[in-house]
C-alpha cells in the first residue's frame, strides 16, 4: 500500500522538478520552441532529448526484468495500429498546446507557480476529457 | 546555478544545459515509474485515471499521488533556484486551450510525456506518429497565431 503511493509520489515530484528546471512550466519558452519561423528557442529539444535518452536506456533494463521492483507486473501499452483517432487526437492536442504553451504535465506543475491560471487550464482539460468519454459512452 | 544559465551560440534565449538537466530528471522520473511501478508516466492518462475519466488499471490513489507530486516538484525547484515568474495566457485562452488539449489527449491516447518521452524512447510507431503530428500542428498553430497578430501571453 505505501509503495503504491510513494513510488508515484516520488515519480511525480521528480517529473515536476524536471519540468521546472527545463523551463517547460514557462509557456513563453514552449511557444518559442514551436515558433520555428520566429526567434526559435531549441530548449525543449534538449529537455525531450535528455528524457528520451534516459528512457531509451531504461527500456533496455526493463526488457531484462520479469517484474517491476515495487509491483506485481508490468502494465504497458502494446498497440501498434495507426488510426485516424490517434492522428486526429494528436493533431488537436498540438493545436491546444500551441495556443497557450501548456501541456498536461506543466499544467499540473504550474499549480505551484501560477495556481489560478493552471487551475483554469486543468479544469478545461478535464472537461474536454470528460466530453470525449460522454460522447463515446453514447455510441 | 550559473551552469544552468549557459546559453547556445546563435540562440540567445535557449538554456541548453538547464533543458538537458530537466530532461534527465524527467527521464529518471519516467524510469522510476517504469521499473518501480511497471507503468508509463503519461500525465494525461494518469490525470484521466485520477479523476475517474479514463479506465486503466493504475490504482486511483497512485494516480493522485503522481499528480500531487508534479506541483510539489515545481515548488521545490522554484524555492531552491527561484526564477522569474513566467507569463501565462488569459483565462479565456487557457480554457479554450485546455479543452482542446483534453479532447486531443483522450482521442490520441497520450501527450508529450506518454507518447513523447515514454513512447518515442521505446520506438513505438503510434507514439512516433503522435509526436510528429502534435509537433506539426503545434508549430502551425503558433505560426498562424503570429501571422494573425494574436499575442496570448500576458
Amino acid at each position: 500500500m505505501m509503495r503504491d503511493i510513494l513510488v508515484p509520489l516520488a515519480g511525480g515530484t521528480i517529473f515536476g522538478a524536471g519540468l521546472t528546471v527545463g523551463g517547460m512550466t514557462d509557456p513563453a519558452r514552449v511557444r518559442s520552441f514551436l515558433d520555428i519561423a520566429g526567434a526559435w528557442d531549441p530548449t525543449l529539444a534538449f529537455v525531450m532529448g535528455g528524457a528520451v535518452l534516459v528512457m531509451a536506456l531504461t527500456w533496455v533494463l526493463q526488457r531484462q526484468m520479469l517484474r517491476p521492483f515495487f509491483a506485481e507486473g508490468f502494465s504497458l501499452p502494446d498497440r501498434s495500429d495507426i488510426t485516424p483517432r490517434l492522428v486526429g487526437g494528436s493533431a488537436l492536442f498540438g493545436i491546444g498546446w500551441g495556443i497557450a504553451g501548456l501541456c498536461p504535465g506543466p499544467g499540473f506543475a504550474a499549480l505551484a507557480i501560477e495556481p489560478v491560471s493552471a487551475a483554469i487550464f486543468i479544469a478545461a482539460m478535464l472537461a474536454g476529457m470528460g466530453l470525449v468519454r460522454l460522447v463515446e459512452g453514447q455510441q | 546555478m550559473s551552469l544552468l544559465a549557459t546559453t547556445l551560440p546563435g540562440f540567445p534565449e535557449a538554456a541548453p544545459l538547464a533543458g538537458l538537466a530537466g530532461g534527465v530528471l524527467i527521464g529518471m522520473a519516467a524510469a522510476l515509474m517504469l521499473l518501480g511501478a511497471g507503468r508509463i508516466a503519461g500525465v494525461s492518462g494518469i490525470a484521466a485515471r485520477a479523476f475517474g475519466i479514463g479506465s486503466g488499471t493504475m490504482p486511483r490513489f497512485g494516480a493522485w499521488a503522481f499528480l500531487i507530486g508534479l506541483p510539489l516538484g515545481a515548488l521545490i525547484v522554484t524555492s531552491l533556484i527561484g526564477g522569474a515568474a513566467p507569463r501565462f495566457a488569459g483565462p479565456v485562452t487557457l480554457a479554450i486551450a485546455g479543452l482542446v488539449v483534453g479532447i486531443g489527449t483522450r482521442l490520441g491516447g497520450g501527450c508529450t510525456s506518454g507518447h513523447g518521452v515514454c513512447g518515442m524512447s521505446r520506438l513505438s510507431q503510434r507514439s512516433l506518429v503522435a509526436v510528429a503530428t502534435f509537433m506539426a500542428t503545434g508549430m502551425a498553430t503558433v505560426a498562424a497565431m503570429n501571422a494573425l497578430g494574436l499575442k496570448v501571453l500576458r
